[in-house]
């Protein structure tokens, strides 16, 4: 699904050049659940940002689902990231004004559906994360997980190929993080890929695969025996 | 163009952001209804001073006389100037042809004026059978004074409607009756009316008869004439200038009277005067113009302000909208759009609510020098049509910024 090959990326900062990723070498099969797990600064936000296409590679390559990812303009990665990914953010990042649904429903205007369609579809996905009643509530009037909760449905409700979700507990309490972790492994169950960054390693022992950056390079890439979420719960 | 779902998504905006869409709407709302309102008031004023014009022809030029102020070839200050029938001639043959209608006018005083028991207290004056036009009377019953009158010393009398409305409210027809002047009987010929009140208050007796049979002799009060009709207004303020100065040099060399001597000899031209006002009002109308135009221009500053700090509050709304796929023109057109709509639904209420202002209230204003303040459709149309493109412009560059934000950078944006 993911084919990630010598990767190097560096910024710059003013006269110096910062070398963030120093070639990565990376592939996720289709319905692994990956956590990227790293300290601050180990590189493994630009990582995530790569693969979701918010950022640009400096060099090597990036095949998502046989699509190489290049040279991609603006318009073209919005197309990409429409059809081919969706996000799951630390600070849920919901539109303030839209209701749950209309939230959801988003990305699905950004695909060309028709109002009604998105809608049902949106109601069917919120459903899903089990907040079919919470439809026309604004984010204000929801708690952080449902929050979440909401933000994975609106990343899920696009089908996409791959959801990247960047701490996606980073902001919740244990409790209610082992329960937005049973929801992920619920969709990993169904054979969505699923990549996390996480610098919580409860949280990574609850994926099936764990990736350790250190310093722009893959310290350790190892399989490990998944916890269930739904034990803690 | 025409996106149904763009349309929804823009309304759910506008719905769920209700008080920056009315600030938005207001500021241009207001522009544009103080730009019309001034505007028609420019109209107004210049209409208001066109109408006092036209009251007397507007190409009459009018002589008068009175003491001299100045010392002039050791002749002391203090002379009175009278005006005779010589004058009168001698300006009728010089410039005759360049005259269109002439009088003389002499003013009749120390007279008692009655009709039965009743006196009469108004002005009464002696003028020809061309005065008629100089002064733009309209006849509403009857005739005015003819040559025929001015040959035979006729005792007849032209009175103005007032008068005749107020002193023979019950008479059945006021042609025919008798005015007694000093004893002697006067014929009612004509009554006359015009556009404002008080000149309806004269009572007109042919010239010839007015010097005869009052002691008049040869001396006038007064001397009036009218220019033909030139079609080019500067034209005719060129030829009434001229005639004007042509008259005043004649009079003052006839009687001796400094050139500067403002008092002794006084020629005064409508056209000149009205070129006077016309300037004025055409000051007024650039001065409201140009307030009308800062305001506008503030209201684009206030659209371009609100713009901006819309689009700084949304740009993490942007940047959410950038991951779930929306493409950076789709954002651009979106925030253009919504800005347009606004801009353009507001500034055509602002439009449509002054404009109805204007036709309401606009008649029944009763000023002097204002006069049925109107505007024109078209200018006031394009005013908005400016304001939109305004808007639209004041909602780009900030819609572009925003937009090359790097999405990262915007999802972080608090």
């Amino acid at each position: 699904m993911i084919e990630i090959k010598n990767l190097h990326k560096s910024y710059k900062m003013g006269s110096n050049s910062l070398h963030v990723l120093k070639g990565i070498d990376f592939s996720v099969e289709e319905g692994e659940l990956v956590a990227i797990m790293g300290s601050s600064g180990s590189g493994k936000s630009t990582l995530l940002n790569i693969l979701g296409m918010l950022d640009e590679l400096d060099e090597g390559s990036y095949d998502l689902d046989g699509v190489p990812i290049k040279n991609l303009n603006e318009t073209k990665a919005a197309n990409y990231r429409n059809k081919f990914l969706g996000f799951v953010f630390q600070s849920f990042n919901l539109i303030n004004y839209k209701n749950a649904m209309e939230n959801v429903a988003l990305p699905l205007y950004y695909q060309k559906m028709v109002r009604k369609e998105r809608q049902e579809k949106a109601l069917k996905y919120l459903d899903q994360v089990g907040l079919k009643e919470w439809a026309t509530h604004l984010p204000s009037e929801l708690s952080g997980g449902q929050k979440q909760r909401v933000a994975i449905a609106r990343a899920m409700v696009g089908e996409p190929k791959v959801l990247l979700a960047d701490e996606p507990t980073g902001a919740l309490d244990s409790k209610t993080s082992y329960e937005v972790m049973d929801l992920i492994q619920k969709i990993n169950d169904k054979g969505n890929t699923i990549l996390i960054v996480t610098h919580e390693s409860d949280i990574a022992d609850m994926c099936k695969r764990i990736v350790h950056l250190k310093d722009g390079v893959i310290l350790e890439d190892k399989k490990v025996e998944q916890v269930r979420a739904s034990e803690y719960v | 163009m025409f996106d149904i779902e763009r349309w929804q998504e823009i309304f759910d905006t506008i719905r769920k952001n209700k008080l920056r869409t009315f600030l938005t709407g207001l500021s241009v709302a207001s522009g544009i209804f103080i730009l019309v309102i001034l505007l028609g008031f420019g109209q107004g004023m210049q209409n208001g001073i066109a109408a006092e014009f036209e009251e007397d022809a507007s190409t009459s030029i009018w002589v008068s006389t009175s003491t001299t102020t100045k010392k002039f070839k050791g002749l002391n200050p203090g002379r009175r100037i009278q005006l005779r029938n010589e004058n009168y001639d001698i300006v009728a043959n010089l410039w005759g042809d360049d005259i269109e209608y002439k009088s003389a006018r002499v003013f009749v005083r120390g007279t008692s004026i009655n009709y039965g028991k009743e006196t009469l207290v108004y002005s009464l004056q002696g003028v020809s059978h061309q005065y008629q036009q100089i002064e733009n009377a309209k006849m509403v019953k009857g005739r005015w004074i003819n040559y025929t009158d001015e040959i035979n010393t006729s005792k007849v009398i032209v009175i103005g409607k007032k008068i005749a409305d107020d002193v023979f409210k019950d008479v059945e027809t006021t042609i025919g009756e008798f005015i007694d002047i000093s004893g002697i009987q006067f014929k009612i010929i004509g009554v006359y009316g015009e556009t404002e009140n008080r000149e309806e208050e004269r009572l007109y007796i042919p010239i010839t008869t007015a010097q005869q049979v009052f002691n008049g002799g040869d001396k006038l009060n007064n001397m009036a004439y009218t220019l033909p009709h030139v079609e080019n207004f500067d034209q005719a303020v060129a030829q009434a200038v001229n005639f004007k100065n042509e008259l005043d040099i004649y009079l003052r060399k006839a009687h001796t009277v400094a050139p500067d001597d403002t008092r002794g000899v006084r020629v005064w031209s409508a056209m000149e005067e009205a070129k006077r006002y016309y300037a004025i009002t055409g000051n007024m109308k650039f001065f409201f113009w140009f307030v009308g135009l800062c305001t506008i221009i503030a209201g684009i500053v206030g659209v371009s302000n609100i713009m901006l700090i819309v689009v700084s509050e949304r740009t993490k709304e942007i940047g959410i909208r950038k991951a779930l796929g929306a493409k950076p023109w789709s954002i651009i057109g979106m925030i253009l759009h919504e800005a347009i709509f606004v801009t353009a639904i507001s500034g055509f209420l602002g439009l449509i609510f002054s404009m109805s202002l204007l036709e309401i209230v606009g008649p029944h204003i009763e000023v002097d020098y204002i006069l049925n303040p109107s505007v024109n459709f078209n200018v006031a149309l394009s005013t908005v049509l400016v304001l939109i493109f305004a808007g639209a412009v004041a909602g780009f560059f900030p819609a572009w910024r925003a937009v090359r934000i790097h999405t990262i950078d915007a999802l972080r944006d608090e």
